[in-house]
Protein backbone atom coordinates (compact mmCIF):
# COMPACT_ATOMS: atom_id res chain seq x y z
CA UNK A 1 0.00 0.00 0.00
CA UNK A 2 0.95 3.62 -0.27
CA UNK A 3 1.63 3.69 3.47
CA UNK A 4 5.03 2.22 2.67
CA UNK A 5 5.93 5.14 0.48
CA UNK A 6 4.10 7.72 2.57
CA UNK A 7 6.03 6.85 5.70
CA UNK A 8 9.30 6.72 3.85
CA UNK A 9 8.64 9.64 1.56
CA UNK A 10 10.83 12.14 3.38
CA UNK A 11 13.73 9.69 3.44
CA UNK A 12 13.10 8.73 -0.17
CA UNK A 13 13.15 12.38 -1.25
CA UNK A 14 16.61 12.64 0.27
CA UNK A 15 17.71 10.16 -2.39
CA UNK A 16 17.15 12.93 -4.96
CA UNK A 17 19.70 15.69 -4.30
CA UNK A 18 18.00 18.19 -6.60
CA UNK A 19 14.82 18.19 -4.52
CA UNK A 20 16.67 20.22 -1.87
CA UNK A 21 17.22 23.04 -4.37
CA UNK A 22 15.38 26.32 -4.14
CA UNK A 23 13.97 28.08 -7.17
CA UNK A 24 13.29 31.82 -7.01
CA UNK A 25 14.00 31.57 -3.30
CA UNK A 26 11.32 28.96 -2.75
CA UNK A 27 11.50 25.21 -2.26
CA UNK A 28 11.39 23.46 -5.62
CA UNK A 29 8.01 21.88 -6.30
CA UNK A 30 8.86 19.74 -9.30
CA UNK A 31 5.71 18.69 -11.13
CA UNK A 32 7.26 18.09 -14.53
CA UNK A 33 8.51 14.55 -14.13
CA UNK A 34 6.58 13.34 -17.17
CA UNK A 35 8.94 15.43 -19.28
CA UNK A 36 11.98 14.10 -17.47
CA UNK A 37 12.31 12.71 -13.98
CA UNK A 38 14.89 13.74 -11.41
CA UNK A 39 17.73 11.37 -10.62
CA UNK A 40 18.36 9.50 -7.39
CA UNK A 41 21.86 9.58 -5.97
CA UNK A 42 22.41 5.89 -6.81
CA UNK A 43 22.11 6.72 -10.50
CA UNK A 44 24.45 9.68 -10.30
CA UNK A 45 26.97 7.70 -8.27
CA UNK A 46 26.83 4.65 -10.52
CA UNK A 47 27.72 6.82 -13.50
CA UNK A 48 30.49 8.66 -11.70
CA UNK A 49 31.84 5.40 -10.33
CA UNK A 50 31.92 3.89 -13.81
CA UNK A 51 33.83 6.85 -15.23
CA UNK A 52 36.23 7.00 -12.30
CA UNK A 53 36.98 3.32 -11.96
CA UNK A 54 35.69 1.04 -14.71
CA UNK A 55 35.55 2.84 -18.01
CA UNK A 56 36.66 1.81 -21.50
CA UNK A 57 34.91 1.07 -24.76
CA UNK A 58 32.77 -2.07 -24.80
CA UNK A 59 32.78 -5.27 -26.88
CA UNK A 60 36.26 -4.84 -28.31
CA UNK A 61 39.11 -4.31 -25.90
CA UNK A 62 40.94 -7.41 -24.78
CA UNK A 63 41.85 -5.72 -21.57
CA UNK A 64 40.58 -5.58 -18.03
CA UNK A 65 38.93 -2.18 -18.25
CA UNK A 66 37.01 -3.00 -21.41
CA UNK A 67 35.91 -6.31 -19.95
CA UNK A 68 34.57 -4.57 -16.83
CA UNK A 69 32.79 -1.88 -18.86
CA UNK A 70 31.31 -4.51 -21.17
CA UNK A 71 30.13 -6.49 -18.19
CA UNK A 72 28.46 -3.43 -16.65
CA UNK A 73 26.89 -2.42 -19.96
CA UNK A 74 25.62 -5.90 -20.72
CA UNK A 75 24.16 -6.52 -17.27
CA UNK A 76 21.88 -3.54 -17.93
CA UNK A 77 20.36 -5.68 -20.66
CA UNK A 78 19.56 -8.30 -18.07
CA UNK A 79 18.13 -5.66 -15.75
CA UNK A 80 15.86 -4.37 -18.52
CA UNK A 81 14.79 -7.88 -19.49
CA UNK A 82 13.92 -8.51 -15.86
CA UNK A 83 12.08 -5.21 -15.56
CA UNK A 84 9.69 -5.91 -18.44
CA UNK A 85 9.74 -9.71 -18.15
CA UNK A 86 11.25 -10.18 -21.60
CA UNK A 87 11.80 -13.89 -22.27
CA UNK A 88 15.23 -13.35 -23.82
CA UNK A 89 17.91 -10.76 -23.00
CA UNK A 90 18.92 -10.62 -26.67
CA UNK A 91 15.58 -9.02 -27.41
CA UNK A 92 16.66 -5.85 -25.58
CA UNK A 93 18.05 -3.22 -27.96
CA UNK A 94 19.54 -0.03 -26.56
CA UNK A 95 18.66 3.20 -28.33
CA UNK A 96 19.06 6.86 -27.44
CA UNK A 97 15.45 7.25 -26.32
CA UNK A 98 11.90 6.19 -27.15
CA UNK A 99 11.87 8.37 -30.23
CA UNK A 100 14.87 6.58 -31.67
CA UNK A 101 13.37 3.22 -30.74
CA UNK A 102 10.17 4.02 -32.67
CA UNK A 103 12.21 5.33 -35.58
CA UNK A 104 14.18 2.11 -35.54
CA UNK A 105 10.97 0.11 -35.84
CA UNK A 106 9.58 2.45 -38.52
CA UNK A 107 12.81 2.10 -40.45
CA UNK A 108 13.61 -1.56 -40.06
CA UNK A 109 10.21 -3.14 -39.62
CA UNK A 110 8.34 -0.50 -41.60
CA UNK A 111 10.67 -0.51 -44.57
CA UNK A 112 11.99 -4.05 -44.27
CA UNK A 113 8.92 -6.08 -43.39
CA UNK A 114 5.75 -4.08 -44.07
CA UNK A 115 4.70 -3.86 -47.70
CA UNK A 116 3.16 -0.96 -49.64
CA UNK A 117 -0.59 -1.19 -49.30
CA UNK A 118 -0.38 -2.24 -45.70
CA UNK A 119 -1.35 0.19 -42.95
CA UNK A 120 -0.10 1.35 -39.58
CA UNK A 121 -2.62 2.39 -36.94
CA UNK A 122 -1.81 4.96 -34.28
CA UNK A 123 -4.18 6.58 -31.80
CA UNK A 124 -5.45 10.14 -31.54
CA UNK A 125 -3.44 10.68 -28.36
CA UNK A 126 0.07 10.02 -29.52
CA UNK A 127 3.21 12.00 -28.86
CA UNK A 128 4.79 13.38 -32.04
CA UNK A 129 7.43 10.66 -31.69
CA UNK A 130 4.77 8.08 -32.49
CA UNK A 131 3.26 10.08 -35.34
CA UNK A 132 6.03 11.57 -37.42
CA UNK A 133 8.10 8.39 -38.05
CA UNK A 134 4.96 6.75 -39.47
CA UNK A 135 4.16 9.77 -41.61
CA UNK A 136 7.66 9.59 -43.03
CA UNK A 137 7.16 5.89 -43.70
CA UNK A 138 3.79 6.58 -45.34
CA UNK A 139 5.20 9.25 -47.62
CA UNK A 140 8.20 7.18 -48.60
CA UNK A 141 6.75 3.70 -48.87
CA UNK A 142 3.05 4.09 -49.57
CA UNK A 143 2.08 2.62 -46.26
CA UNK A 144 -1.23 3.96 -45.10
CA UNK A 145 -1.48 5.73 -41.75
CA UNK A 146 -4.73 5.31 -39.86
CA UNK A 147 -5.70 7.09 -36.65
CA UNK A 148 -7.87 5.38 -34.07
CA UNK A 149 -10.06 7.98 -32.39
CA UNK A 150 -10.44 8.62 -28.69
CA UNK A 151 -13.67 9.20 -26.83
CA UNK A 152 -14.56 12.52 -25.22
CA UNK A 153 -13.42 11.01 -21.93
CA UNK A 154 -9.97 10.62 -23.45
CA UNK A 155 -10.00 6.85 -23.78
CA UNK A 156 -9.06 4.84 -26.83
CA UNK A 157 -12.18 3.96 -28.80
CA UNK A 158 -11.73 0.21 -29.07
CA UNK A 159 -14.74 -0.32 -31.32
CA UNK A 160 -13.39 2.24 -33.76
CA UNK A 161 -9.96 0.64 -33.54
CA UNK A 162 -11.48 -2.71 -34.44
CA UNK A 163 -13.21 -1.22 -37.47
CA UNK A 164 -9.86 0.17 -38.64
CA UNK A 165 -8.41 -3.32 -38.35
CA UNK A 166 -11.30 -5.07 -40.06
CA UNK A 167 -9.96 -5.10 -43.62
CA UNK A 168 -6.91 -7.08 -42.52
CA UNK A 169 -4.48 -4.68 -44.15
CA UNK A 170 -3.04 -3.31 -40.94
CA UNK A 171 0.46 -4.57 -40.29
CA UNK A 172 1.14 -2.69 -37.08
CA UNK A 173 -0.78 -0.96 -34.32
CA UNK A 174 1.50 1.54 -32.63
CA UNK A 175 -0.04 3.21 -29.60
CA UNK A 176 0.93 4.83 -26.36
CA UNK A 177 0.62 2.72 -23.24
CA UNK A 178 -0.15 5.88 -21.25
CA UNK A 179 -0.93 9.33 -22.63
CA UNK A 180 1.58 12.04 -21.73
CA UNK A 181 -1.21 14.61 -21.87
CA UNK A 182 -4.33 12.95 -20.49
CA UNK A 183 -2.74 10.37 -18.23
CA UNK A 184 -4.98 7.74 -19.82
CA UNK A 185 -3.80 4.15 -19.61
CA UNK A 186 -4.54 2.30 -22.80
CA UNK A 187 -5.82 -1.24 -22.20
CA UNK A 188 -2.72 -2.62 -23.86
CA UNK A 189 -3.52 -6.31 -23.55
CA UNK A 190 -6.91 -5.77 -25.18
CA UNK A 191 -5.35 -3.71 -27.94
CA UNK A 192 -2.81 -6.48 -28.55
CA UNK A 193 -5.49 -9.14 -28.61
CA UNK A 194 -7.57 -7.10 -31.09
CA UNK A 195 -4.58 -6.41 -33.30
CA UNK A 196 -3.50 -10.03 -33.31
CA UNK A 197 -7.00 -11.16 -34.20
CA UNK A 198 -6.65 -9.17 -37.44
CA UNK A 199 -3.08 -10.17 -38.13
CA UNK A 200 -1.36 -6.97 -36.96
CA UNK A 201 1.61 -6.59 -34.64
CA UNK A 202 1.54 -4.21 -31.68
CA UNK A 203 4.01 -1.60 -30.57
CA UNK A 204 3.46 0.01 -27.19
CA UNK A 205 5.10 3.33 -26.37
CA UNK A 206 5.80 2.85 -22.69
CA UNK A 207 7.62 6.15 -22.12
CA UNK A 208 5.10 7.20 -19.50
CA UNK A 209 3.55 3.90 -18.46
CA UNK A 210 6.68 2.14 -17.27
CA UNK A 211 7.43 4.95 -14.85
CA UNK A 212 4.28 4.30 -12.89
CA UNK A 213 3.35 0.65 -13.23
CA UNK A 214 5.00 -2.71 -13.66
CA UNK A 215 5.14 -3.76 -17.30
CA UNK A 216 5.12 -7.39 -18.38
CA UNK A 217 5.50 -7.62 -22.14
CA UNK A 218 4.53 -11.29 -22.13
CA UNK A 219 1.35 -10.72 -20.12
CA UNK A 220 0.49 -7.80 -22.44
CA UNK A 221 1.26 -10.03 -25.43
CA UNK A 222 3.05 -7.09 -27.03
CA UNK A 223 5.31 -7.40 -30.06
CA UNK A 224 7.35 -4.22 -29.55
CA UNK A 225 7.75 -2.16 -26.38
CA UNK A 226 9.75 1.05 -26.14
CA UNK A 227 10.71 3.33 -23.28
CA UNK A 228 13.30 5.90 -22.35
CA UNK A 229 15.70 6.00 -19.43
CA UNK A 230 15.42 9.62 -18.41
CA UNK A 231 11.76 9.46 -17.50
CA UNK A 232 12.43 6.37 -15.39
CA UNK A 233 14.80 8.26 -13.06
CA UNK A 234 17.74 7.32 -15.25
CA UNK A 235 20.03 9.41 -17.43
CA UNK A 236 19.26 10.94 -20.81
CA UNK A 237 20.71 9.32 -23.92
CA UNK A 238 19.63 5.76 -23.22
CA UNK A 239 16.38 4.18 -24.34
CA UNK A 240 15.11 0.71 -24.95
CA UNK A 241 13.44 -1.23 -27.72
CA UNK A 242 12.16 -4.64 -26.83
CA UNK A 243 10.81 -6.83 -29.60
CA UNK A 244 10.17 -10.50 -30.09
CA UNK A 245 13.26 -12.33 -31.30
CA UNK A 246 11.67 -13.45 -34.56
CA UNK A 247 10.74 -9.88 -35.41
CA UNK A 248 14.19 -8.51 -34.66
CA UNK A 249 15.78 -11.27 -36.69
CA UNK A 250 13.53 -10.53 -39.67
CA UNK A 251 14.29 -6.81 -39.55
CA UNK A 252 17.20 -5.27 -41.45
CA UNK A 253 19.62 -3.10 -39.48
CA UNK A 254 18.80 0.53 -38.71
CA UNK A 255 22.19 2.25 -38.61
CA UNK A 256 25.35 0.82 -40.11
CA UNK A 257 28.79 0.97 -38.57
CA UNK A 258 30.98 -0.63 -36.00
CA UNK A 259 29.71 -3.16 -33.48
CA UNK A 260 26.74 -4.20 -35.64
CA UNK A 261 28.59 -6.35 -38.17
CA UNK A 262 29.81 -9.91 -38.33
CA UNK A 263 32.26 -9.19 -41.14
CA UNK A 264 32.96 -6.38 -43.56
CA UNK A 265 34.53 -6.43 -47.01
CA UNK A 266 34.14 -3.83 -49.72
CA UNK A 267 31.84 -6.22 -51.55
CA UNK A 268 29.48 -6.93 -48.66
CA UNK A 269 28.99 -6.95 -44.95
CA UNK A 270 27.14 -9.36 -42.76
CA UNK A 271 25.29 -8.45 -39.64
CA UNK A 272 25.94 -9.33 -36.07
CA UNK A 273 23.32 -11.28 -34.19
CA UNK A 274 20.62 -9.44 -32.29
CA UNK A 275 20.70 -7.19 -30.38
CA UNK A 276 24.06 -5.94 -31.66
CA UNK A 277 22.76 -5.78 -35.22
CA UNK A 278 20.80 -2.73 -34.05
CA UNK A 279 23.50 -1.10 -31.94
CA UNK A 280 25.90 0.51 -34.37
CA UNK A 281 28.76 2.55 -33.00
CA UNK A 282 29.93 3.07 -29.47
CA UNK A 283 26.79 2.93 -27.32
CA UNK A 284 25.82 5.08 -24.34
CA UNK A 285 27.94 3.03 -21.96
CA UNK A 286 27.82 5.23 -18.89
CA UNK A 287 24.16 6.00 -19.45
CA UNK A 288 23.34 2.30 -19.66
CA UNK A 289 25.08 1.81 -16.33
CA UNK A 290 22.99 4.67 -14.95
CA UNK A 291 19.82 3.07 -16.31
CA UNK A 292 20.62 -0.15 -14.52
CA UNK A 293 20.94 1.76 -11.26
CA UNK A 294 17.62 3.49 -11.94
CA UNK A 295 15.89 0.18 -12.58
CA UNK A 296 17.34 -1.17 -9.37
CA UNK A 297 16.08 1.87 -7.52
CA UNK A 298 12.54 1.67 -8.90
CA UNK A 299 12.31 -2.02 -8.17
CA UNK A 300 13.58 -1.48 -4.63
CA UNK A 301 10.88 1.12 -3.97
CA UNK A 302 8.46 -1.22 -5.70
CA UNK A 303 5.89 -0.64 -8.41
CA UNK A 304 3.06 -1.54 -6.05
CA UNK A 305 4.03 1.26 -3.68
CA UNK A 306 4.71 3.71 -6.51
CA UNK A 307 1.39 3.03 -8.23
CA UNK A 308 -0.58 3.34 -5.00
CA UNK A 309 1.21 6.52 -3.97
CA UNK A 310 0.71 8.16 -7.36
CA UNK A 311 -2.93 7.07 -7.55
CA UNK A 312 -3.55 8.85 -4.24
CA UNK A 313 -1.70 11.95 -5.48
CA UNK A 314 -3.66 11.99 -8.72
CA UNK A 315 -6.97 11.66 -6.91
CA UNK A 316 -5.96 14.49 -4.59
CA UNK A 317 -4.88 16.65 -7.51
CA UNK A 318 -8.08 16.05 -9.47
CA UNK A 319 -10.19 16.91 -6.43
CA UNK A 320 -8.10 20.02 -5.66
CA UNK A 321 -8.27 21.34 -9.20
CA UNK A 322 -11.98 20.61 -9.51
CA UNK A 323 -12.54 22.89 -6.53
CA UNK A 324 -10.99 25.90 -8.28
CA UNK A 325 -13.35 27.98 -10.40
CA UNK A 326 -12.35 28.39 -14.01
CA UNK A 327 -10.04 25.37 -14.09
CA UNK A 328 -10.80 22.58 -16.55
CA UNK A 329 -9.02 19.26 -16.41
CA UNK A 330 -8.68 17.47 -19.74
CA UNK A 331 -9.65 13.85 -19.92
CA UNK A 332 -11.52 11.73 -17.45
CA UNK A 333 -10.36 8.24 -18.23
CA UNK A 334 -11.33 5.51 -15.81
CA UNK A 335 -7.81 4.17 -15.76
CA UNK A 336 -5.33 7.00 -15.49
CA UNK A 337 -1.86 7.75 -14.18
CA UNK A 338 -0.21 10.70 -12.52
CA UNK A 339 -0.44 13.26 -15.31
CA UNK A 340 -3.00 16.05 -15.08
CA UNK A 341 -3.46 18.56 -17.90
CA UNK A 342 -5.59 21.61 -17.35
CA UNK A 343 -6.60 24.95 -18.77
CA UNK A 344 -7.92 28.07 -17.07
CA UNK A 345 -10.57 30.41 -18.38
CA UNK A 346 -8.60 33.50 -17.34
CA UNK A 347 -5.05 32.61 -18.33
CA UNK A 348 -3.12 30.99 -21.14
CA UNK A 349 -1.04 27.93 -20.25
CA UNK A 350 2.24 29.85 -20.60
CA UNK A 351 1.08 32.56 -18.28
CA UNK A 352 -0.01 29.91 -15.79
CA UNK A 353 3.40 28.25 -16.03
CA UNK A 354 5.29 31.51 -15.57
CA UNK A 355 3.29 32.50 -12.51
CA UNK A 356 3.66 29.05 -11.01
CA UNK A 357 7.38 29.06 -11.77
CA UNK A 358 7.86 32.23 -9.80
CA UNK A 359 6.29 30.39 -6.87
CA UNK A 360 8.84 27.60 -7.23
CA UNK A 361 6.43 25.25 -9.00
CA UNK A 362 7.64 23.59 -12.21
CA UNK A 363 4.88 22.52 -14.59
CA UNK A 364 4.95 22.08 -18.32
CA UNK A 365 2.92 24.29 -20.63
CA UNK A 366 2.34 23.97 -24.34
CA UNK A 367 1.15 21.31 -26.72
CA UNK A 368 3.25 18.58 -25.06
CA UNK A 369 4.47 17.31 -28.43
CA UNK A 370 0.91 16.23 -29.16
CA UNK A 371 -0.53 18.87 -31.48
CA UNK A 372 -3.11 16.61 -33.13
CA UNK A 373 -4.43 15.70 -29.69
CA UNK A 374 -4.67 19.41 -28.81
CA UNK A 375 -6.83 19.87 -31.92
CA UNK A 376 -8.99 16.92 -30.92
CA UNK A 377 -9.47 18.44 -27.47
CA UNK A 378 -10.18 21.87 -28.94
CA UNK A 379 -7.33 23.64 -27.17
CA UNK A 380 -4.05 25.21 -28.29
CA UNK A 381 -2.10 24.32 -25.24
CA UNK A 382 -2.49 23.12 -21.69
CA UNK A 383 -0.63 23.32 -18.43
CA UNK A 384 0.41 19.93 -17.13
CA UNK A 385 1.33 18.78 -13.68
CA UNK A 386 2.89 15.34 -13.52
CA UNK A 387 3.78 13.26 -10.51
CA UNK A 388 6.58 10.94 -9.56
CA UNK A 389 7.40 8.64 -6.69
CA UNK A 390 8.93 11.62 -4.84
CA UNK A 391 5.92 13.93 -5.22
CA UNK A 392 4.14 14.79 -1.99
CA UNK A 393 0.54 15.55 -1.21
CA UNK A 394 1.70 18.90 0.21
CA UNK A 395 3.16 19.76 -3.20
CA UNK A 396 -0.27 19.26 -4.73
CA UNK A 397 -1.61 21.70 -2.13
CA UNK A 398 1.10 24.20 -3.10
CA UNK A 399 0.07 23.74 -6.73
CA UNK A 400 -3.59 24.34 -5.92
CA UNK A 401 -2.70 27.47 -3.94
CA UNK A 402 -0.49 28.60 -6.81
CA UNK A 403 -3.32 28.14 -9.31
CA UNK A 404 -5.61 30.19 -7.07
CA UNK A 405 -3.06 32.98 -7.19
CA UNK A 406 -2.94 32.75 -10.98
CA UNK A 407 -6.67 33.21 -10.93
CA UNK A 408 -6.50 36.20 -8.59
CA UNK A 409 -3.86 37.73 -10.83
CA UNK A 410 -5.51 37.28 -14.21
CA UNK A 411 -9.23 37.11 -13.47
CA UNK B 1 -3.55 38.72 -2.73
CA UNK B 2 -2.15 37.12 0.40
CA UNK B 3 1.49 37.53 -0.52
CA UNK B 4 3.22 39.98 -2.82
CA UNK B 5 4.35 38.58 -6.10
CA UNK B 6 8.02 38.92 -7.03
CA UNK B 7 8.84 42.26 -8.64
CA UNK B 8 10.00 40.70 -11.92
CA UNK B 9 6.61 39.06 -12.26
CA UNK B 10 4.73 42.31 -11.79
CA UNK B 11 7.15 43.85 -14.30
CA UNK B 12 6.35 41.12 -16.79
CA UNK B 13 2.64 41.42 -16.33
CA UNK B 14 2.56 45.16 -15.80
CA UNK B 15 -0.74 46.96 -16.06
CA UNK B 16 -0.62 47.77 -19.77
CA UNK B 17 0.21 44.18 -20.65
CA UNK B 18 -2.67 42.81 -18.64
CA UNK B 19 -5.10 45.38 -20.01
CA UNK B 20 -4.03 44.87 -23.60
CA UNK B 21 -4.18 41.10 -23.31
CA UNK B 22 -7.68 41.22 -21.84
CA UNK B 23 -9.04 43.87 -24.16
CA UNK B 24 -6.85 44.21 -27.23
CA UNK B 25 -7.84 47.13 -29.44
CA UNK B 26 -6.60 45.83 -32.77
CA UNK B 27 -7.45 42.15 -32.57
CA UNK B 28 -9.32 41.73 -35.81
CA UNK B 29 -8.63 40.85 -39.39
CA UNK B 30 -8.64 43.89 -41.67
CA UNK B 31 -11.35 43.92 -44.33
CA UNK B 32 -8.94 45.58 -46.78
CA UNK B 33 -5.27 44.79 -46.55
CA UNK B 34 -2.13 44.83 -48.65
CA UNK B 35 -0.09 42.29 -46.76
CA UNK B 36 -0.63 39.38 -44.43
CA UNK B 37 1.63 36.92 -42.69
CA UNK B 38 1.43 34.36 -39.95
CA UNK B 39 3.92 33.99 -37.13
CA UNK B 40 4.20 30.62 -35.44
CA UNK B 41 6.18 29.71 -32.40
CA UNK B 42 6.56 25.97 -32.85
CA UNK B 43 7.99 25.54 -29.37
CA UNK B 44 4.82 26.64 -27.62
CA UNK B 45 2.13 26.68 -30.31
CA UNK B 46 1.52 30.43 -30.19
CA UNK B 47 0.27 31.87 -33.45
CA UNK B 48 -0.28 35.44 -34.62
CA UNK B 49 -1.79 36.48 -37.95
CA UNK B 50 -1.00 40.05 -38.93
CA UNK B 51 -2.76 42.09 -41.62
CA UNK B 52 -1.35 45.35 -42.90
CA UNK B 53 -3.03 48.10 -44.92
CA UNK B 54 -0.73 50.64 -46.50
CA UNK B 55 -1.33 54.14 -47.79
CA UNK B 56 1.24 56.13 -49.74
CA UNK B 57 4.04 53.74 -48.79
CA UNK B 58 3.31 53.86 -45.09
CA UNK B 59 1.52 51.51 -42.75
CA UNK B 60 -1.97 52.90 -42.34
CA UNK B 61 -3.45 50.17 -40.19
CA UNK B 62 -2.58 46.83 -38.61
CA UNK B 63 -4.97 44.18 -37.41
CA UNK B 64 -4.14 40.83 -35.88
CA UNK B 65 -5.58 37.58 -34.65
CA UNK B 66 -3.63 35.75 -32.00
CA UNK B 67 -3.88 32.60 -30.05
CA UNK B 68 -1.39 32.62 -27.29
CA UNK B 69 -0.38 33.99 -23.96
CA UNK B 70 -0.99 37.42 -22.46
CA UNK B 71 2.44 38.63 -23.56
CA UNK B 72 2.04 37.66 -27.20
CA UNK B 73 -1.41 39.24 -27.45
CA UNK B 74 -0.41 42.46 -25.69
CA UNK B 75 2.77 42.69 -27.78
CA UNK B 76 0.75 42.36 -30.99
CA UNK B 77 -1.70 45.00 -29.84
CA UNK B 78 1.05 47.46 -28.91
CA UNK B 79 2.77 46.76 -32.21
CA UNK B 80 -0.37 47.64 -34.17
CA UNK B 81 -0.16 51.17 -32.78
CA UNK B 82 3.59 51.60 -32.73
CA UNK B 83 4.09 50.56 -36.35
CA UNK B 84 1.23 52.62 -37.76
CA UNK B 85 2.52 55.61 -39.71
CA UNK B 86 5.91 54.06 -40.38
CA UNK B 87 7.21 52.91 -43.73
CA UNK B 88 8.34 49.32 -44.14
CA UNK B 89 11.99 49.99 -43.30
CA UNK B 90 11.03 52.04 -40.27
CA UNK B 91 8.72 49.33 -38.96
CA UNK B 92 11.38 46.66 -39.38
CA UNK B 93 13.96 48.83 -37.63
CA UNK B 94 11.57 49.43 -34.77
CA UNK B 95 10.94 45.69 -34.60
CA UNK B 96 14.66 45.10 -34.16
CA UNK B 97 14.75 47.56 -31.28
CA UNK B 98 11.72 45.92 -29.65
CA UNK B 99 13.53 42.60 -29.85
CA UNK B 100 16.52 44.22 -28.17
CA UNK B 101 14.25 45.73 -25.52
CA UNK B 102 12.73 42.31 -24.86
CA UNK B 103 16.13 40.64 -24.64
CA UNK B 104 17.88 43.23 -22.48
CA UNK B 105 15.15 45.33 -20.91
CA UNK B 106 16.81 48.42 -22.34
CA UNK B 107 16.46 50.65 -25.34
CA UNK B 108 16.78 54.34 -26.20
CA UNK B 109 14.25 56.56 -27.90
CA UNK B 110 10.88 58.15 -27.27
CA UNK B 111 9.29 55.96 -29.95
CA UNK B 112 10.00 52.96 -27.73
CA UNK B 113 8.14 54.47 -24.79
CA UNK B 114 4.73 52.98 -25.61
CA UNK B 115 6.46 49.60 -25.96
CA UNK B 116 8.37 49.71 -22.68
CA UNK B 117 5.77 47.61 -20.87
CA UNK B 118 7.37 44.71 -22.77
CA UNK B 119 10.75 45.33 -21.14
CA UNK B 120 9.89 43.09 -18.20
CA UNK B 121 10.11 40.09 -20.50
CA UNK B 122 13.90 40.24 -20.42
CA UNK B 123 13.94 38.56 -17.00
CA UNK B 124 12.10 35.57 -18.52
CA UNK B 125 14.27 34.21 -21.34
CA UNK B 126 11.71 31.59 -22.34
CA UNK B 127 9.13 34.34 -22.89
CA UNK B 128 11.15 36.72 -25.07
CA UNK B 129 9.80 35.00 -28.17
CA UNK B 130 6.25 35.84 -27.04
CA UNK B 131 7.05 39.55 -27.19
CA UNK B 132 8.64 39.36 -30.63
CA UNK B 133 6.33 36.93 -32.42
CA UNK B 134 3.99 39.62 -33.80
CA UNK B 135 6.95 41.71 -34.94
CA UNK B 136 8.37 38.71 -36.78
CA UNK B 137 5.00 38.23 -38.48
CA UNK B 138 4.89 41.91 -39.40
CA UNK B 139 8.35 41.69 -40.95
CA UNK B 140 7.26 38.66 -42.98
CA UNK B 141 4.13 40.49 -44.13
CA UNK B 142 6.09 43.58 -45.14
CA UNK B 143 8.74 41.57 -46.94
CA UNK B 144 6.06 39.63 -48.75
CA UNK B 145 4.21 42.78 -49.75
CA UNK B 146 7.41 44.42 -50.97
CA UNK B 147 7.91 41.53 -53.33
CA UNK B 148 4.58 41.98 -55.04
CA UNK B 149 4.92 45.71 -55.44
CA UNK B 150 5.56 46.95 -58.96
Amino acid sequence: MNVVVAQDLARLREDFPILAEKVHGRPLVFLDSAASAQKPRVVIEAMVEAMEHRYANVHRGLHWMSERATEAYETTRDAVAGLINAPDRHEIVFTRNSTEAINLVAHSYGRGVLRPGQAVVISAMEHHSNIVPWQMLRDERGIELRVAPITDAGELDLAALESLLADGRVGLVSVTHMSNVLGTYVPAARVASLAHRYGAKVLLDGSQAIVHRAVDVQALDADFYVFTGHKLYGPTGIGVLWARRALLEAMPPFLGGGDMIASVTYERSTWADIPHKFEAGTPAIVEAIGLKAAIGYVRAVGYGAIAAHEAALTEHALASLAAIEGVSVLGRAQDRGGVVSFTMDCAHAHDIATLLDRQGIAVRAGHHCAEPLMHRLGVDSTARASFALYTTSEEIDVLAAGIRRVREFFA
Amino acid sequence: MTETLPADLTDLYERTILERSRRPRHASRLACFDAHARGDNPMCGDRVDVWVRREAGRIAEIGFEARGCAISIAAADLMAEAAAGLDGAGAMALGERVAELARTGEGEGADLDPLRPLAGVHAFPSRVGCATLAWRALRAALEGSLEVEP
